[in-house]
C-alpha cells in the first residue's frame, strides 16, 4: 500500500507549488493512474515516490517502507520507468538488461534467463544484441520497461510509458503490464492516453494545479459527471479547454 | 563487488564502442609526446650540436677582437659572419634575419693595453719601484663598450647566456691583460713565468650514479615525465563528460533509483578509467624506447625504474580520475565540463612546473605550485628518472597524489548525496 500524506513540492525559484496538499491511499495490485494536464504535477509527484527530488513538505510510505529509514530496501522493492529512454545507445539491449538487472544483485544465468524471457515475451528477442541506437521509439520503450522489470518489484512506476508509441507496441505493453499486475505488482502510472487509462487503470485520480481535483474508478467519474461519456469529457469538464502551455 | 564489476564492463564497453574516442584518448598523448620532445631537443641542439649564424662587426682589429673572435669560434655554437658597417648589422638583426650582432668598438685592444699599463704603472710608483714623475699628466682612457643586438624574438635565456658568454670572455682579456703588464714591468726576459694565468678556481659537475656510472640526464629524460603526466591529466575531459553524458540521456536518473551507491557507479569508472592512463603510459614509454631512436632522439632510459615509474603513474592517474569525477559531477552540460576541463589541465601544469621550472616561478606561484597534483607527480617522476630515487623518496608525493584522488572523489560522493538527497 503507497500512503501519501500531505505532500507538497515547491521548487527552487518558483513562486507557486507543482504539488500542494496531496494525500492519497494507493492499495495494494491496483493499476491506479494519475493523469491531468501538462504541468498538472503528475510527474513531480512520481518522481517524490521515486526518490528523485525530495517532497518541500509531508511524507509518504510505500508497504510501510521510507526512504529516509529503509531507502536501499525500497528501492529493491520499486521499479521505475521514466518517461525518458533511459539506456545507453552504444549497448545492445541485452547489454543494457544485463547491466541495470546486475544493479539490482541479479546475475548469472538467472540474469540472462530472464532478460531472455522477457525480451520475447515483449517481441523483441531477435534484437536482444542489437545496439539501442538502431531501436525505433516503440523498442526502445519496451526496452525501457524491460530494465524495471528484471527484479520483479511490488510496485512498479511508470512516467507515460506509452508516449510516442505505435498502436501495436502501445498493446504489447499494456498487455505485458496487466499480466504483471496479475502476478501481484501494484502499478501507478502516469498518462495523456485517457482512452487507454479508462480500459487499463482500477482507479485514477485527476490532477491539476498541483492538487488532485477528483479520483474513483474511471466508470464511477463517467457516471458521476453530467454529459461525460468517458473519460476525456470527464477530465476536460474539470480540467477546462484552456491550454497548459508551460516553460 | 558484483555490482562494482558490473559497472566497470558497462564502462569498458562504453568506451569500447567509441572507436573515435578510444583513438584520440591514445593517439593524441602520442602525438603530443613526440612533437614536444621534437621540438625541445632541438632546442637543446640549438646550444649545443648546431651553430647559430651571428654577425660581427670588428672595428678594432687588435689582440682583444681576435681572442674574443677566437673565444667565439672555440664555443662551437655560432657561425661566425663578419660585417663592415654597424648599421647594416643591426638592420639584418633587427629584421631577424639573424639573432645576434657584437659590435666590437675601436681601439678596443690599443684601449685597454694603455689602460692596464696605467693601473699597473701606479701600483709599481706606490711600491716604490719606480720614480714618480709629478709633472706627468697621465692621459684619460674612456671605457669601452662592447655592443650587442639581439633579434627582438629572441628567448631571454639565450640572451642571458650569451651575455654571460661575452662578460667572461672580456673578464678573461682584461685579468690577463694585467697579468702581461705586470709581467713586463717586473723582468725583461719574456719567456720568466711570474704569474700562474690559469685559474685557480674551477668547477666540475658531480653527476648522480647508478650502477656506479655516472647517469647523464637527457631532454627525453626530462620530456618524457612531464608530457606523460600531463597527458594523464588530460583524462579528465573525457571523464568528466562521459558522467555529464549520463546525466543528460537519463541513464543516471535509473540509476539514482536503483539500489546502487554513486561510489560504485564512480569505482566502475575509476578503474576503466585507470586502465586508460596505465595503457597511455606504457605507450608513452614504448614511444621512448621504440620511437625515438628511430627518429634521432635519445632514448628513454628505464632500466631498473619500471616499477616505480608504474606506481607514479598509477596514483597520478587516480589524482587525474578523482579529479574527472568531481568536474563530472559538479557540471550539468558538456559545454561546461570539457572547455574547464581542458583549460584546468593547462593551468596544473603551469603550475606543476611542466613548462617553467617551479624554482624560477614567482613567490605566489611557487606557492601555489605546491598545491598542485602535477607537481607531486611530476616530481615523483623526476625522483624515479632523473634522482635515482626509491619508493621512499616517493612516498610523500604519492601519498599526496592518492589523498587528492581520496577527497575529490569523496566531495564528488557528498556533492551527489546533498544534491539529490531525500
Amino acid at each position: 500500500m503507497i500512503k501519501i500524506e500531505q505532500v507538497s513540492k515547491k521548487y527552487k525559484g518558483s513562486e507557486s507549488y507543482s504539488v500542494s496538499n496531496i494525500g492519497l491511499l494507493i492499495h495494494e495490485k491496483e493499476i491506479f493512474g494519475l493523469l491531468g494536464p501538462n504541468g498538472a504535477g503528475k510527474t513531480t509527484l512520481i518522481s517524490m515516490l521515486c526518490a528523485l527530488i525530495k517532497p518541500t513538505s509531508g511524507t509518504f510510505s510505500i508497504d510501510g517502507l521510507t526512504y529516509q529509514k529503509n531507502k536501499n530496501q525500497l528501492k529493491q522493492h520499486i521499479g521505475i520507468v521514466p518517461q525518458e529512454y533511459a539506456l545507453y545507445p552504444s549497448l545492445t539491449a541485452f547489454e543494457n538488461l544485463k547491466y541495470f538487472g546486475s544493479m539490482y544483485g541479479l546475475k548469472g544465468k538467472e540474469l540472462d534467463t530472464k532478460i531472455n524471457q522477457t525480451l520475447e515475451h515483449l517481441g523483441l528477442l531477435h534484437f536482444a544484441h542489437k545496439k539501442i541506437d538502431a531501436f525505433s521509439g516503440g523498442m526502445k520503450r519496451r526496452v525501457n520497461l524491460i530494465a524495471s522489470i528484471l527484479h520483479t518489484p511490488k510496485v512498479l512506476f511508470l512516467d507515460e510509458p506509452t508516449v510516442g508509441v505505435d498502436v501495436q507496441s502501445k498493446n504489447v505493453i499494456i498487455e505485458f503490464l496487466q499480466e504483471l499486475n496479475k502476478n501481484g505488482t501494484t502499478i501507478i502510472y502516469t498518462s495523456h492516453h485517457l482512452n487507454e487509462a479508462e480500459k487499463f487503470c482500477t482507479r485514477v485520480a485527476i490532477i491539476d494545479h498541483g492538487k488532485i481535483i477528483i479520483k474513483g474508478h474511471p466508470k464511477d467519474l463517467i457516471k458521476n459527471n453530467d454529459g461525460a461519456h468517458n473519460l476525456e469529457d470527464v477530465f476536460i469538464n474539470l480540467t477546462g479547454k484552456a491550454l497548459r502551455d508551460h516553460a | 563487488m558484483h555490482k562494482l564489476m558490473a559497472s566497470t564492463y558497462k564502462e569498458f564497453l562504453l568506451l569500447t564502442r567509441d572507436i573515435g574516442g578510444i583513438a584520440i584518448l591514445f593517439i593524441m598523448p602520442l602525438v603530443l609526446i613526440i612533437t614536444i620532445t621534437l621540438i625541445q631537443d632541438s632546442t637543446f641542439k640549438t646550444v649545443t650540436d648546431y651553430k647559430i649564424p651571428i654577425l660581427i662587426v670588428n672595428n678594432d682589429n687588435g689582440h682583444v677582437s681576435k681572442t674574443i673572435l677566437e673565444g667565439l669560434e672555440k664555443s662551437n655554437t655560432f657561425e661566425i659572419n663578419l660585417k663592415e658597417a654597424e648599421n647594416t648589422a643591426r638592420d639584418l638583426v633587427f629584421k631577424g634575419k639573424y639573432q645576434l650582432a657584437i659590435i666590437i668598438p675601436e681601439n678596443l685592444s690599443s684601449g685597454l693595453d694603455k689602460k692596464v699599463s696605467q693601473n699597473v704603472d701606479g701600483i709599481i710608483e706606490k711600491f716604490g719601484l719606480e720614480e714618480t714623475s709629478d709633472n706627468f699628466q697621465q692621459e684619460i682612457i674612456e671605457s669601452k663598450e662592447v655592443k650587442l643586438y639581439f633579434d627582438p624574438a629572441t628567448q631571454l635565456t639565450f640572451k642571458n647566456s650569451v651575455k654571460n658568454g661575452i662578460d667572461k670572455m672580456v673578464a678573461k682579456i682584461e685579468t690577463e691583460s694585467i697579468y702581461k703588464a705586470f709581467q713586463e714591468q717586473l723582468t725583461d726576459d719574456p719567456s720568466e713565468v711570474i704569474f700562474d694565468t690559469e685559474s685557480f678556481i674551477t668547477f666540475n659537475e658531480i653527476l648522480p650514479q647508478k650502477d656506479n656510472e655516472e647517469y647523464i640526464p637527457n631532454s627525453v629524460q626530462h620530456n618524457v615525465p612531464a608530457w606523460t603526466l600531463f597527458a594523464i591529466f588530460f583524462i579528465i575531459v573525457p571523464l568528466s563528460i562521459n558522467i555529464v553524458k549520463e546525466k543528460s540521456q537519463g541513464t543516471f536518473v535509473r540509476l539514482r533509483t536503483n539500489p546502487v551507491s554513486y561510489a560504485i557507479v564512480l569505482g566502475g569508472k575509476t578503474l576503466v578509467y585507470l586502465i586508460v592512463c596505465l595503457i597511455q603510459f606504457i605507450l608513452m614509454l614504448m614511444v621512448g624506447l621504440y620511437v625515438f631512436p628511430a627518429i634521432g632522439l635519445p632514448t628513454l632510459d628505464i632500466s631498473g625504474r619500471l616499477p616505480l615509474l608504474f606506481v607514479v603513474a598509477v596514483f597520478a592517474g587516480l589524482a587525474a580520475i578523482g579529479l574527472g569525477l568531481l568536474l563530472g559531477t559538479i557540471a550539468k552540460t558538456q559545454e561546461q565540463s570539457a572547455p574547464f576541463g581542458a583549460t584546468f589541465v593547462v593551468i596544473l601544469a603551469a603550475l606543476g612546473g611542466v613548462w617553467v621550472p617551479v624554482f624560477v616561478m614567482p613567490k605566489i606561484m611557487q606557492a601555489l605550485s605546491q598545491i598542485s597534483p602535477m607537481n607531486w607527480g611530476l616530481n615523483a617522476f623526476y625522483d624515479v628518472f632523473l634522482r635515482n630515487g626509491s619508493l621512499l623518496d616517493i612516498l610523500p608525493e604519492i601519498s599526496l597524489l592518492l589523498l587528492f584522488f581520496l577527497a575529490t572523489t569523496l566531495i564528488a560522493i557528498v556533492y551527489n548525496e546533498k544534491k539529490n538527497a531525500v
